[in-house]
């Protein structure tokens, strides 16, 4: 049988918003997959974002959704943790909305371990707005506000929450679809902070300004400029110079927030 | 004995004609007919499933 994705889709919500050829469509289907691998309960998982057009995703989904300011993700998602341990945090959100406006909410819920499951869909740049830079824009890119080449070096989001202290790295690409849905399984299922960045294309607003001649030249660039972990510990550096490592990133244990949180409520109940 | 052949539904107002079934099918059982997607050679699926998982819209639906 064909996978059912309407049993996790609101009625009458498709087709979606994106744009031909838009990854963040495979990035959904690959959480949804996840999500009945899991087996989680709709009324029991909520969906956060902020804003954007990867920030849109939970609006498709039939689950406990949350649609918030712009880079307020991790902020609306911390409150519904703490209130609500017991449930699922799925928070998502595109490079701007994640690094740049919520970059602080991001950091610092990775400092946190709170446990939720953060999936960043990483296309380059802002797309709703009109292809402005984003600090995920590779140097020497043209966007719309760097039209003679961006001169800032861009975040490696993976280095970035791994530095701030999240728990659990992963990075996927949208054209290794079928590495999606695993990665978002290993995340949600550890205990802590996971971040699980997917590499993206946006044709409509950085592929037509960067000499992308398609969709296709798109994706084969993701296949192109990346490399799995396991695959490059056998590589040199020269062979590595200039690739993204994908796969699970980072993975360690450290006290989870929200059970730490609980300790302080005990704590304080018997003082006087 | 008679090869079973799976059935490729494809869901045209849901395809936005973004050519990524047609290009990474490895078989090429897909071509582009005008705007959208369609079956041309539904003998030749090998019922990989690359076009279900890979097409961001939710328009290829393939039943083995």
């Amino acid at each position: 049988m064909a996978f059912d994705y309407d049993k996790y889709l609101r009625p009458n919500k498709l087709p979606h918003i994106w744009c031909p050829g838009c990854g963040h469509g495979i990035v959904m289907k690959g959480l949804i997959r996840a999500i009945d691998t899991l087996g989680l309960e709709k009324n029991n998982t909520a969906i956060v974002s902020g804003i954007g057009c990867a920030s849109r995703l939970p609006g498709y989904l039939d689950f406990c959704t949350l649609h918030t300011a712009h880079g307020r993700a991790a902020a609306f998602a911390t409150g519904i943790k703490m209130a609500k341990p017991e449930m699922n945090v799925i928070l998502v959100g595109g490079d701007g909305d994640g690094t740049a406006i919520g970059g602080n909410h991001f950091i610092h819920a990775c400092r946190r371990n709170i446990n939720m499951t953060y999936i960043i869909m990483n296309n380059n740049i802002y797309g709703m707005t009109g292809g402005q830079f984003s600090p995920c824009t590779p140097t020497g890119a043209k966007a719309s506000t760097t039209t003679y080449g961006n001169p800032d070096p861009a975040f490696d989001i993976a280095k970035l929450a791994i530095g701030a202290g999240a728990t659990f790295v992963a990075r996927g690409t949208a054209y290794h679809a079928n590495q999606i849905d695993k990665l978002i399984v290993e995340a949600v299922q550890h205990k802590g902070f996971s971040v699980v960045e997917i590499l993206d294309d946006c044709p409509t607003t950085y592929g037509r300004r960067n000499k992308f001649k398609s969709v296709i030249e798109m994706m084969n660039r993701l296949k192109e400029v990346t490399v799995p972990i396991k695959a490059a510990e056998k590589m040199s550096p020269e062979q590595l110079q200039g690739k993204i490592l994908t796969g699970v990133l980072f993975k360690e244990e450290r006290p989870e927030y929200t059970a730490e949180y609980a300790k302080v409520i005990e704590r304080s109940k018997g003082a006087k | 004995m008679e090869k079973k052949l799976p059935t490729i539904e494809i869901i045209e107002k849901y395809c936005k004609g973004c050519h990524i079934c047609v290009e990474f099918c490895p078989t090429k059982v897909l071509e582009m007919q005008g705007f959208v997607a369609a079956v041309k050679n539904l003998e030749a699926c090998i019922k990989c499933m690359q076009c279900e998982l890979r097409c961001p819209d939710f328009a290829i639906k393939v039943t083995p």
